[in-house]
């Protein structure tokens, strides 16, 4: 019958409209969109000679100096413009000699920099050149000027890039439905009317009394807001939504996510690990060999306090605290519960895995977060998808070979019983 | 339980088979219920309670309170958070000296574990040592100096002590120590000596006077020999307990078993005969023990002379006494232990624990006869552990008592309480103007005294020791001084004006040591070397070609005629022998306030917290003794001599000797500390007064039922698992020479297929251990009881201390415990063979923990799976997911399992459990395991800290994992070996060579080796501990 395809759009326009819209609604789930960060390429360098010279630079430079920074040695920023390079080059290879030659501009530099010597380096002309062009291309770039945030961000700053792009997306989303539901009514009314003109023209003879009733039958909203499948489906879906949120936020206690407290001294890793690019080893010394990766003791951060910005306030509290041998009091971001037993060396040393991994994006912190769950579920998860970290470790060679034997699947450390209780419970 | 013709049971009230004893070994808990009655409370509030807590655990859990991280100001450059660092020192309390190793984490000591370079402790330790390292954070020592009972500071202590020195006049300074065998320390008391003309005395609280007198005047050195006992063929002990209350009885475990342990290639056993009145470990590992008075050990030891002399001819004269005396012995076993000692001529061994010299002359006599020295007896390595002497003391309090002394000083010492003339000493103190203590706290002696200058404890202190002669041991100190004490030397040499300190002096020694030895290396590397390894054998030329054996069998005869005095003089009277003894728990009580020790099970009786008389099961009946087992009562018995009357509980001993009671010393101590005062009644007043050596037989006491009951805590009747067969199994050597398998116990399933092995009737699909097979050894006939394992567990994995009240509760929570059984040839229906059976039974001991069992019953019963079983062979217990329902501990076959019946840490009830209950004492918790709250089930895990410490090594050096890398804390502990531990998938482990595992098919291991057996085999539990069938070396002709 041509009415069937009618009857069932009313139909479906009549018992799922505001189910689809609800349904449709209880789908979002807030997205995150990276934001690539654009790197800008010059082109005026020859970026071979530069990436040699920039690890050359983090190799043996940064130690002492910056580009755009003062810290022992002085910041080196347009040092090209300043002096020639035959200067620079004979003064990185030995100051000393440079000094003692009576070179007016050496001997001030060396006064005013605590009578500091150098370090000889015994780099080719080559390696020089390379140095000197990578210093060269940064003085090219604009500053750019580290925020220090203040020491009170208690907001969440995951969260505000997040929240505009759920926003975002969820405002799209309802438009697209309500163009949805707009096509779909007037679709139907559409074959309605073409229906009735239809049957006028064929007098009666196409509708049998069921289909008359759907086509004179108009459509009041207010019955049916009120009609019992609206109203059943609509306390459903308040009790459903209702219940969930409330086990989500049973689940959530005692998960510190995002966890962000204010510490005792302003200390940025967006500084250290991000700008200066101090490898986490050199200050969370445990992290290879035991089960800690220890917070940092005072005298390593007076390896360098000791003579860079000795004069800043933040400063000031760790020359406090190590002349009057008082412990700088952390608060703890990551806490794991007593009884699940964690080892870094485990995971950094044996299997290889990226500090980042778990702990997010140190690099851009002003003020750690906690980045990651830390939940049992999140580790399991993690024992479940990660491979094995077992080349080139004996310890693994019969495992994987007995593994090989049996799956195809690489080895993972659920295979080697990773998800034991006493992996991690003892 | 029955296997053979043999009958096992746990206490005498299994055997006569006690209605309360079977009630109890049917339920798996006692039917009371101690806990505060609740009937008050209804099921609505039972709901208002849960509902109230929901909303308060809730939101207190919304708000994550702020834990801090504190790292170093100036981090040391060999201390990471996490990790453990590892020192040799040394341990010396009383006269006990033991070189170890301590585990430190953070700075602080946290586990005492074996020297394995020692040659003298043997790399083991015993429950004392284990233990000692609570003791460190006990809160009772002393914080800071006393002078005249008030607190004070060390300078006005100095100056007080140096201004009572020097008004000395001509009145004496005495040095009461135990013994001293630290050079350098020796050497700063020569140094004080020189300025106040001091006279140092030496005690031990167990006298060996008369074996070092009777050495002096036979060798020329006051000195104990060193005993071989692994060379030892036929070993004759009359009373002397060598593998339990003597001095370094770790190494003599560890020599005796070496003999004792037999396999595939070596089938051949020494042979121990011991003479004594208490059931001693001794007697409990022998295997002939003759139960003899002790006052009848000198007639023995005379008699047997007479024999070997008559046999062998030595041209010597016999010993004579009346022959009525000699109807008193057994003459039969005499004549076969003479027969057996003859046979094995430089290979046997006599001793004795007498403490009277002419007794210990016929001791060397019998053994230079047997040819026993250059052999079996060492001379040219002495102990210098022992050396103190009776009739010093006697005259210091002489001296006393006469008013001649004008100062004293207690060195570590505490007299008053441990020595046997106590009381006298006490009374004559008063008349010392200046009474100086170096005690670690205010002890019954230190109260007595105007000063204390509270010693360090040896894990804080610089020290060297010098056990044997030119072996050395070095003590360094593993934490900085908790409180504020001062080693005794520095005291020393603070009181003489020194401008030197102890280390200094104790470098300068060890410099001039060096000079010595002619070597030139830089001294700084000898020193770092003798601190690393913790121990030194240095022989300088002076005394390397010394010839140690002059002729020196002189003087004997005379002696052996005042044995046939002794022996006349000796009157038999109605009243009952007393025997005071050490034990292996508290020992002489120093140690006293360490709740470990107290609630550690007596290796024989199983009785913790509480001394007790041993009484034989005769004499018992004679008395009307009545104990019931399920409510552990007892009677107080009435102990009445000259010395006064005495009330003490009583437990009946099988193996005591008829017509004598067995005491240990130690116990009853007024200022020990919370935890050891008033525990038990000090026996040293029973002690004779008026006798210038300490003899600790007292005879002629007379025993009355008060008929009072007392409620003793004995742990042996927990957990039975009598009537199931196949739990000990044992041979004899003859036996075992024909045929390995002898004692094998193979139970058959009746199928319809015939008779079928349980292991090929199983429903279970068993597992696949792909990496590691975890599997524990434990050889029966090396296990002597010792029970340093249980300890050595105790302190690894935070075990609470629940207190006696607890474990008259059936709920001590040790993880390990040492199942004693007592046997007999008997049948349990021959009446008469029962009687003779509990006179003197055979004794087998079984450490049982977790078995890990491959198929493991209570893994399937859990509800929430908080027990599983791990792709390494562990059963393994997840605390965080317990619930407490129990189920496992009723369905585990073995009783291993603990329940957390409340939480023991942080709580004032159970404040006796210190090592969890105060700041100071939970620093020696281990941080690796957690601390178990109220409601969880727990039980032995294999040491998986360890396995997993173990394995991360191998990882991180990217290797595969090596034999030895993984160790038990009980295994370390062990001095005997007897509990080996290790990975049956590697081929060249100990294990699997132990084992001899011939084929590992889905974890079911098939062995070649014959003795090894698995507990309840029938039930196809499939444990991953297996154990070594015990042999017995009876004399059969």
């Amino acid at each position: 019958m041509l009415t069937k395809l009618t009857r069932n759009l009313t139909k479906i326009s009549r018992f799922f409209l505001p189910f689809i819209g609800i349904v449709s609604l209880a789908l979002f789930s807030p997205s995150f969109h990276k934001i690539n960060a654009q790197e800008q390429q010059d082109d005026s360098f020859d970026q071979n000679i530069v990436s040699n010279g920039e690890s050359l630079f983090k190799g043996n430079c940064t130690v002492c100096h910056a580009i755009n920074d003062v810290l022992i040695g002085p910041a080196l920023r347009d040092v090209h413009e300043r002096q020639s390079e035959e200067w620079i080059y004979a003064f990185i290879k030995n100051s000393q000699k440079v000094i003692k030659s009576g070179d007016e501009y050496a001997v001030d530099l060396y006064n005013q920099y605590n009578q500091t010597l150098m370090t000889s380096f015994d780099f080719s002309d080559e390696e020089l050149n390379s140095i000197l062009t990578y210093i060269k291309s940064e003085s090219s770039k604009e500053i750019q000027v580290a925020v220090v945030e203040g020491v009170d961000v208690g907001g969440d700053i995951s969260s505000s890039v997040s929240t505009d792009n759920f926003y975002l997306s969820l405002g799209l989303n309802i438009l697209l439905l309500l163009v949805l539901v707009f096509i779909l009514l007037r679709f139907t009314n559409l074959s309605k009317k073409y229906v009735i003109l239809k049957d006028n023209q064929t007098k009666g003879k196409l509708l049998d009394e069921k289909d008359k009733e759907i086509v004179d039958s108009g459509f009041n909203i207010k019955d049916f807001i009120r009609s019992n499948k609206v109203v059943g489906i609509a306390s459903f879906v308040f009790i459903a939504v209702f219940v969930k949120s409330c086990i989500d936020g049973i689940y959530t206690i005692g998960i510190q996510q995002n966890y962000q407290p204010t510490q005792p001294i302003a200390f940025s890793h967006k500084i250290h690990a991000g700008q200066y690019e101090i490898d986490c080893n050199y200050c969370h010394t445990g992290v290879n060999i035991s089960k800690s990766a220890n917070i940092p003791a005072v005298n390593i951060c007076m390896n360098c306090h000791g003579v860079i910005n000795t004069d800043k306030p933040e400063i000031q509290k760790i020359l406090t605290a190590y002349e009057e041998n008082r412990p700088i009091e952390w608060v703890r971001v990551h806490n794991l519960p007593d009884l699940a037993y964690f080892n870094h060396s485990q995971h950094v040393a044996v299997g290889g895995i990226e500090c980042s991994t778990c702990h997010g994006p140190i690099e851009e912190m002003d003020v750690v977060y906690q980045y990651s769950e830390l939940t049992m579920g999140w580790c399991i998860n993690c024992h479940r998808e990660s491979e094995i970290n077992s080349k080139g470790n004996d310890y693994y060679d019969k495992l994987v070979e007995l593994h090989k034997g049996s799956s195809k699947e690489p080895l993972k450390v659920e295979d080697i019983g990773g998800l034991e209780c006493s992996k991690c419970h003892y | 339980m029955k296997k053979g013709n043999k009958t096992y049971w746990k206490g005498i009230e299994q055997l006569k088979n006690d209605p309360a004893f079977v009630k109890n070994a049917e339920s798996e808990f006692p039917e009371f219920l101690p806990i505060k009655d609740s009937s008050d409370n209804s099921r609505r509030d039972f709901l208002k309670m849960m509902g109230f807590g929901l909303a308060a655990v809730t939101t207190a859990a919304c708000e994550a309170p702020v834990k801090y991280a504190i790292p170093y100001v100036d981090k040391p450059v060999d201390v990471d958070a996490t990790l453990a660092n590892y020192y040799a020192s040394t341990y010396s309390m009383g006269s006990d000296y033991c070189s170890v190793v301590v585990k430190t984490r953070e700075g602080r000591p946290i586990k005492i574990d074996g020297n394995k370079y020692s040659k003298i402790s043997a790399g083991c330790t015993s429950s004392q040592v284990e233990s000692s390292v609570l003791t460190l954070y006990d809160r009772q020592r002393l914080q800071f100096p006393m002078l005249n009972n008030k607190e004070s500071n060390w300078r006005d202590v100095d100056n007080f002590v140096k201004e009572g020195l020097s008004k000395k006049g001509s009145n004496k300074i005495y040095i009461i120590s135990h013994s001293v065998n630290s050079p350098s320390t020796l050497d700063v008391i020569n140094k004080f000596s020189k300025k106040f003309d001091v006279n140092h005395v030496e005690y031990d609280t167990s006298s060996y006077s008369g074996m070092l007198d009777a050495n002096e005047e036979s060798f020329g050195k006051r000195k104990i020999p060193f005993y071989d006992f692994s060379k030892a063929k036929t070993i004759v002990s009359f009373g002397y307990d060598f593998l339990g209350s003597s001095f370094n009885h770790d190494l003599f475990n560890q020599q005796f078993t070496k003999q004792r342990v037999v396999n595939r290639d070596k089938r051949e056993m020494s042979r121990l005969y011991t003479f004594e009145s208490n059931l001693s470990l001794t007697g409990a590992n022998s295997d002939h023990r003759i139960p003899i008075k002790s006052s009848h050990t000198k007639i023995y030891i005379a008699e047997l002379w007479n024999i070997l002399n008559g046999k062998i001819g030595s041209g010597r004269d016999s010993i004579s006494f009346n022959k009525s005396k000699r109807s008193l012995l057994k003459l039969d076993i005499l004549n076969k232990v003479a027969d057996d000692l003859i046979q094995n001529l430089g290979s046997s061994l006599v001793i004795s624990s007498s403490n009277d010299k002419s007794v210990q002359s016929v001791v060397i006599m019998i053994n230079e006869l047997l040819r026993s020295y250059g052999k079996t007896i060492d001379l040219n390595r002495c102990y210098n552990t022992r050396k103190g002497d009776d009739s010093k003391m006697t005259e210091f309090i002489k001296d006393l008592d006469s008013k001649s002394v004008h100062g004293v000083i207690f060195l570590n010492s505490n007299p008053v309480y441990n020595h046997y003339l106590s009381s006298r000493l006490k009374d004559a103190l008063d008349n010392v103007p200046l009474k100086i203590s170096t005690s670690d706290r205010i002890d019954e002696t230190s109260i007595l005294c105007d000063v204390i200058a509270p010693d360090s404890h040896f894990l804080e202190s610089w020290n060297d020791y010098e056990p044997i002669d030119n072996h050395f041991s070095f003590g360094q100190p593993t934490i900085r001084r908790i409180f504020d004490t001062r080693q005794h030397q520095d005291s020393f040499l603070r009181w003489i004006d020194s401008e030197v300190n102890y280390f200094s002096t104790l470098k300068n020694n060890w410099r001039k040591k060096q000079k010595l030895l002619k070597s030139n290396e830089p001294f700084q590397i000898f020193w770092d070397r003798l601190l690393h390894d913790g121990v030194a054998e240095i022989v300088d030329e002076k005394t390397k070609n010394l010839n140690p054996l002059p002729n020196i069998f002189k003087t004997r005869i005379s002696e052996a005629g005042k044995v046939s005095n002794l022996i006349e003089s000796e009157t038999d009277n109605d009243g009952f022998e007393l025997n005071l003894y050490h034990n292996l728990t508290v020992s002489d009580g120093i140690q006293s306030n360490n709740p470990w020790l107290q609630e550690m099970p007596d290796p024989i009786s199983k009785v913790c917290w509480d001394n007790y008389i041993s009484i034989n099961p005769k004499d018992a009946s004679k008395l009307e003794v009545k104990t019931d087992v399920g409510t552990m009562t007892t009677n107080l018995l009435k102990l009445e001599n000259n010395e006064g009357s005495f009330e003490v509980p009583v437990i009946i001993q099988p193996g005591q000797a008829e017509g004598t009671i067995g005491l240990a010393l130690g116990y009853g101590r007024k200022l020990a500390g919370p935890v050891g005062d008033g525990i038990g009644f000090d026996a040293n007043q029973l002690l004779n007064k008026k006798l210038n050596i300490q003899n600790l037989t007292v005879s002629n006491i007379k025993l009355e039922n008060t008929f009072k009951d007392f409620r003793i805590a004995q742990t042996q009747t927990h957990d039975t698992i009598m009537a199931r067969e196949s739990v000990i199994q044992e041979t004899s050597l003859d036996q075992y020479k024909k045929d390995p398998y002898s004692g094998k116990y193979q139970f058959k399933v009746a199928t319809s297929k015939g008779f079928k092995k349980p292991e090929d009737v199983t429903l279970w699909n068993g597992h696949e251990y792909k990496n590691h097979h975890w599997v524990m050894a434990i050889d029966l006939n090396a296990c002597t009881g010792c029970g340093s394992c249980v300890i050595a567990c105790q302190v690894e994995n935070n075990i609470p201390v629940v207190g006696k009240e607890e474990v008259l509760n059936r709920r001590e929570m040790s993880w390990l415990r040492i199942d004693r059984y007592y046997s007999s040839d008997a049948d349990v229906n021959d009446l008469q063979g029962l009687e003779v059976a509990a006179e003197n039974p055979d004794v087998t001991f079984q450490p049982m923990m977790c078995q890990h069992c491959n198929n493991a019953p209570c893994e399937t019963v859990c509800p929430v799976a908080a027990t599983t079983h791990s792709s390494e062979g562990l059963n393994q217990m997840t605390y965080n997911r317990c619930i407490g329902t129990r189920y496992c501990a009723n369905n585990c076959p073995y009783k291993v399992r603990r329940f957390n019946w409340f939480k023991y840490h942080d709580n004032e009830q159970f404040d006796k459990n210190i090592a969890m209950n105060n700041d100071l004492g939970k620093m020696v918790l281990n941080p690796d395991v957690t601390v178990r709250s109220r409601g969880v089930m727990e039980k032995c895990s294999f040491c998986v800290q360890k396995i997993q410490e173990g394995k991360l090594l191998a990882k991180s050096e990217k290797r595969r994992l090596k034999d030895g890398d993984v160790k038990m804390a009980c295994g370390s502990a062990c001095s005997t070996d007897a509990i080996v531990f290790g990975d049956v998938n590697d081929k060249n482990s100990r294990i699997n060579n132990l084992l001899q595992v011939e084929k590992i098919d889905k974890a079911t291991l098939k062995l070649k080796e014959e003795r090894a057996y698995a507990v309840l085999d029938e039930i196809r539990v499939s444990p991953n501990v297996w154990y070594l069938r015990k042999v017995r070396n009876k004399k059969t002709a």
